[in-house]
């Protein structure tokens, strides 16, 4: 056998067929990289929190899992999942949106855009809410915004602190201005909560826009993001056609909300229980004795507690 | 009636009630020529015109309120609150931006002898000052100069009066680059925190967030042909139906009407306007906005900072529509 036929031999049989690539990557076995190109095979990147092991890009991450990436096993306590949309304008866009919702929950076994709950991190209790950008680009309707609103009034009742993960297109427009108040009506349930003392904590993920940035994602005590999302007011198309010139690449990046003094602090995925533990310890009030050094201890340091 | 002397902006349903005026002019000009006595008939043509500028006014399609909304002759938030107050004056700085933002404006006014904080969107009055006012399209230094305007209102116990009349807040690259987002947000959350009575209107167009911005109040008010709505029609059917064109269409789904958004449970008032639109007979517009705007105020004075407060959150927590059931099948 020649070297050129080796070589013909070769490309003949191939690795992996292009068409058994794509078979293996619909049975969900293995998962391409969309930045690196690369192959996993899905349980490694599963367990990898669905970060690619070769480049760190951050793939989508489901409810579900997120869900199952920051809580502790066995303390996760759903809240109002029975909590269903509607279809108040009987709108129709291409699609009716009451086939819209039916298509989507079947497709998800989501009832809506959001999940909420309590449960425990890293031993610490808190509110819980998750968007899920699979159910209509985890756009906020009355749904995602009263099962969020519940959360905080739960969380500010139970003295807990709030951590919402956003991932979404902004607000619903199938729902038209009911949408538009979800926005204010979560944010007068934060502000109850911030009154009250309890930390909040929004964690921007891949992507968060529109009406969620203009809202809730925006008002956090503290703001973590994850690499390379998307966090943006208006989307890049609009401006570009707004001030007619190419924007740069790393435009509404989280690297680009960091560096202009939006977002705090920016958390690869890997790391992100162990820092939102650390965060909440860190709001936690001291058990006992005050600062050490000092040596008399005025009334003000004892009100502590 | 309403004077017709003055250059006026054509919309295209109004070109039917135009060609009737018209001819009624004519038979005037001829009649008064050849001396002939035509009252009676031109009484007649005039209660007809009345008639028919009713009936187009009554049955307004959603995208033709949109731009009875938009008419370029529409008072705005400056036109009404210099109409309104007995003394007003004009501030400015937002404390941070570096620039003041034109497209949103505010200060301290005298409203029925009583000091009041008012702000609003303002567009431009004609092509030059639009340009200057970036067509009513605010910019983050807007959103907080009308919060820092606001904690102002709160620490010297003024009533706030918000004007909305907004295309949306201004989509732009600087905006983004100082957290339009986070202004609007932060907004929205400080104005559930206000001790004082809060008034918002919206006299034209209601543009999405950047209406909302400046939005959390004790009274949402609407006038008759002013819309609010989520995204602009404009943008729902290109993203929606994928073609700009079909806006007349969004405009009917998207609900935007002030009598859509009464049925909805978002609208507290909802006013009327003069016939023809608020631009046909400004003074009168004013009249209605003045008299709602005082009437408000007054049922409002009577609480409570902490009830105030605690109204004005219920008001907002209760809207929503969705089902609480077990099976996810009744969609």
């Amino acid at each position: 056998m020649s070297l050129f036929d080796w070589f013909a031999n070769r490309r003949k049989d191939g690795p992996i067929s292009q068409e058994r690539q794509e078979r293996e990557i619909a049975d969900g076995l293995w998962s391409k990289c969309e930045a690196c190109g690369v192959m996993t095979y899905t349980k490694d990147l599963k367990a990898n929190q669905f970060v690619c092991v070769e480049c760190g890009h951050h793939h989508r991450v489901f409810s579900d899992d997120r869900i199952h990436q920051l809580i502790d096993q066995g303390t996760w306590q759903p809240m109002n999942a029975q909590v269903q949309p509607q279809d108040p304008l009987k709108f129709r866009d291409r699609k009716a949106y009451s086939d819209r919702l039916r298509d989507m929950q079947t497709r998800t076994q989501l009832t809506d855009a959001v999940q909420t709950g309590t449960g425990k991190l890293d031993n610490l209790p808190l509110g819980l809410g998750v968007m899920d950008f699979r159910f209509m680009g985890g756009s906020m309707g009355s749904v995602v915004g009263e099962k969020l609103t519940r959360l905080i009034e739960h969380s500010t009742a139970a003295g807990l602190p709030v951590v919402i993960v956003c991932a979404s297109g902004g607000a619903r427009m199938q729902e038209g201005m009911l949408s538009l108040m979800q926005m204010a009506k979560i944010s007068g349930a934060l502000e109850r909560h911030r009154t009250a003392g309890l930390l909040y904590i929004p964690v921007l993920s891949h992507p968060t826009t529109g009406g969620v940035t203009a809202s809730f994602a925006m008002l956090g005590d503290i703001i973590v993001a994850e690499p390379q999302a998307l966090i943006a007011f208006a989307g890049r198309r609009v401006i570009e056609q707004t001030v007619r010139e190419k924007l740069p690449d790393d435009f509404q990046s989280a690297e680009y909300l960091l560096k202009h003094g939006f977002v705090d602090v920016i958390v690869p995925r890997t790391e992100l229980n162990s820092t939102l533990a650390k965060l909440i310890r860190l709001h936690q009030p001291v058990p006992s004795s005050p600062l050490k050094p000092l040596h008399t201890v005025s009334n003000h340091h004892v009100a502590i507690t | 009636m309403p004077t017709t002397q003055r250059k006026t902006i054509l919309l295209d349903f109004e070109k039917p009630l135009v060609e009737l005026e018209e001819r009624i002019d004519q038979i005037r000009n001829l009649a008064e020529d050849n001396e002939v006595d035509v009252s009676t008939q031109l009484r007649q043509l005039e209660t007809r015109a009345d008639q028919l500028r009713q009936e187009i006014f009554a049955s307004l399609t959603p995208a033709q309120r949109l731009q009875v909304a938009r008419h370029p002759r529409r008072p705005s938030t400056l036109d009404y609150i210099q109409a309104i107050s007995d003394e007003w004056i004009e501030l400015h700085g937002d404390r941070g931006s570096g620039k003041d933002d034109p497209a949103l404006v505010g200060g301290i006014a005298r409203f029925e002898g009583r000091p009041v904080v008012m702000l609003g969107n303002q567009k431009g009055r004609d092509t030059k000052d639009n340009v200057a006012r970036n067509f009513g399209m605010a910019s983050p230094g807007g959103y907080r100069k009308a919060m820092r305007l606001m904690q102002h209102a709160n620490r010297f116990h003024m009533p706030i009066f918000t004007f909305i009349d907004t295309p949306g807040a201004f989509p732009g690259y600087e905006a983004e680059e100082l957290g339009q987002g986070e202004a609007i947000a932060y907004n929205l959350r400080e104005m559930f925190a206000l001790d004082v009575p809060i008034v918002c209107t919206v006299i034209g167009e209601g543009g999405s967030g950047g209406a909302l911005g400046i939005g959390v109040g004790d009274r949402l008010m609407m006038l008759e042909h002013a819309v609010y709505t989520v995204a602009s029609p404009e943008a729902c059917a290109a993203i929606l139906w994928k073609d700009s064109g079909r806006a007349a269409e969004a405009a009917e789904a998207l609900k935007i009407t002030a009598q859509d958004l009464m049925n909805l449970g978002i609208l507290d008032v909802l006013l009327p306007e003069p016939l023809g639109g608020a631009h046909a007979d400004p003074v009168k517009a004013t009249e209605i906005l003045r008299e709602a705007l005082r009437e408000n105020l007054e049922s409002l004075l009577v609480l409570s900072p902490a009830e105030r407060r605690d109204l004005r959150y219920q008001k907002f927590r209760q809207v929503g529509v969705f089902a609480e059931t077990a099976h996810p099948s009744t969609v």
